[in-house]
């Protein structure tokens, strides 16, 4: 005590509050080593006394992290559910092939000398004909109703074109005008781009994608607000040692600690509960899904959350803790003064 | 060590809680506040412990311009200062050895220092071997001293105490008394705020008066 106070004599004349704060630090406990250890010492008694505190009140930590969980799983299956039409799309190749469905009277003949014609287009780069026949083989073997066709005496199919458009072509006013030539043969029935279809479900999944983005925004607020408020009323149930902690010389950032990892705790074990929701959802799936598939010669698989997914799922419901604390702390320790 | 000079603090519901105060305290001295309940004690203390600002005029501790330090460098400020309170503020749920550890805590003292210096402080109040007692397990008197040993732990320059035996009997009062003469041996500033008039009369030390926010004795 004397020793201390006689340094402090000596240090007398004013000084500011900068080098006032070196001096603090630097009187705490010895060598830089040792404040690195304490502090170090610090965080993990945070970690562990929120962890703990949590723990004690087992009944709301479970009904809020039950509620944080389905919201997270939420979104996580948005995400699946697009990942995987994605896939099932993905893997279909959009082309700008046009398929030219003539009419019924035109002959075989006639169509053979429709394709030199159109081979002549100079936008085209090929033209194949598929005849009446090669397209009821075609049908046969692909639909599965063989025996079906088998039973109708006259070829119901048309004989189809197929024009490759030259890949220069590849401004869509091009195409169209292209189209529109086409459909103004008096042979064609009908004409279309191929797998015009597929364009049109990936702008359906395209808006799916949007619309789960979206939602998802709304979900991760939500597991914000919840958060804050979870944490906002720790804050308030803890005021006491939040005062006393002030007065013997807190910092803002020594007060908010526990609470941040309060925040983080909710997050990351919410998080993890989130994914085993979503493990079991979709497991509970495969066997419906993989039967679906079967029927489309197996080209659908489900798929999972895979590692990376899973870290950015855990990583980020806990970022999201600490940041629905934090927002909250500044808010609180801004507005209370002592 | 304290230098109040023409210090008013206003409050936009009461008005002037204090009016142009000016006082200064020696370090190493020992000085008691008194006055009527609502004469503005409390109020004067806070803005020592830079809880709030005052409207008007300079406050000097330790030769720092209290209302010229921002506002994340207070807590450094506070560490100079031990404060003890009537209603002892202890941490219930957290043993005495955890209470007086706080201060040293928040300093970021390393493990072994915090041990070894809480458990002089708990000696210096006559304490140790409570470390492991929770604070609503002693008496008042115990408490206080509790937060004595708190306020002392990180040997503070000065110490600033709120009614600190209020909920005390005379005998427990002049113990405490002679914890803080203690402490003013060694050269600690020590300002006790108190309406207990017989407390102040058994002692010799220096006595500033406040009336209706006013200075009228110092």
């Amino acid at each position: 005590m004397k020793r201390v106070n006689k340094n402090r004599i000596k240090k007398d004349p004013p000084i500011k509050p900068v080098k006032q704060e070196h001096k603090q630090t630097s009187e705490a406990g010895g060598t830089f080593n040792d404040k690195v250890i304490a502090y170090r010492d610090l965080h993990i008694h945070a970690l562990f006394s929120s962890l703990a505190r949590m723990i004690a009140s087992p009944f709301s930590s479970i009904m809020t992290i039950a509620v944080l969980a389905i919201a997270i799983s939420l979104a996580s299956c948005f995400y699946i559910v697009v990942a995987n039409i994605h896939q099932l799309t993905g893997s279909i190749e959009t082309s700008n092939q046009i398929s030219l469905f003539l009419k019924e009277e035109v002959s075989d003949a006639h169509a053979k000398k429709m394709v030199e014609n159109i081979r002549s287009n100079q936008n085209v780069q090929s033209v194949k004909l598929i005849t009446k026949e090669q397209a009821l083989e075609e049908f046969k073997e692909y639909s599965g109703f063989g025996d079906a066709i088998n039973a109708i005496k006259k070829n119901p199919l048309p004989i189809v074109l197929q024009v490759l458009p030259k890949n220069s072509l590849y401004v869509k006013q091009g195409l169209d005008d292209l189209l529109k030539g086409f459909k103004q043969l008096p042979e064609v029935d009908f004409a279309q781009f191929d797998l015009q279809w597929v364009d049109r479900l990936q702008a359906i999944v395209d808006v799916a994608q949007v619309f789960a983005s979206l939602l998802n925004s709304l979900l991760a607020a939500a597991v914000l607000f919840i958060i804050g408020n979870t944490v906002r009323l720790e804050f308030y149930s803890r005021r006491a040692e939040v005062v006393i902690s002030k007065l013997v010389g807190a910092t803002n950032a020594f007060i908010r600690r526990p609470f941040l990892y309060t925040g983080f705790w909710m997050g990351f074990i919410s998080g993890v509960s989130a994914w085993f929701i979503v493990t079991i959802l979709m497991l509970i799936l495969r066997g419906s899904v993989e039967r679906l598939s079967g029927l489309y010669d197996g080209t659908m698989h489900l798929l999972f959350l895979d590692f990376t997914e899973t870290l950015f799922l855990i990583s980020t419901s806990s970022l999201m803790g600490v940041l629905g604390a934090w927002v909250v702390l500044f808010y609180e320790l801004k507005s209370a003064k002592s | 060590m304290i230098a109040f000079s023409n210090v008013t603090k206003r409050y936009e519901e009461t008005g002037d809680v204090l009016r142009n105060v000016s006082f200064e305290i020696k370090r190493g001295e020992m000085a008691f506040l008194t006055g009527h309940s609502g004469a503005g004690k409390s109020t004067l203390l806070r803005l020592i412990a830079a809880m709030e600002r005052c409207s008007r005029g300079q406050i000097i501790v330790d030769g720092e311009d209290i209302g010229l330090v921002k506002e994340s460098q207070l807590p450094f400020i506070r560490r100079k200062m031990g404060f003890i309170y009537q209603d002892y503020k202890l941490l219930h749920d957290r043993t005495v050895f955890d209470n007086v550890a706080l201060p040293l805590i928040i300093a970021g003292y390393g493990h072994q220092e915090v041990s070894r210096r809480v458990r002089a402080a708990l000696e210096k109040v006559g304490l140790q071997g409570k470390e492991k007692k929770y604070p609503l397990a002693l008496s008042g008197g115990e408490q206080q001293r509790v937060g004595i040993a708190r306020a002392v732990v990180n040997k503070p320059p000065v110490i600033i105490a709120d009614e600190p035996t209020g909920n005390l009997d005379p005998d427990l009062s002049a113990e405490i008394m002679n914890l803080f003469r203690q402490f003013q041996q060694v050269g600690v500033t020590i300002l006790i705020a108190t309406h207990d008039i017989s407390l102040i009369s058994q002692m010799d030390n220096r006595v500033l008066k406040l009336d209706h926010g006013q200075l009228v004795q110092s």
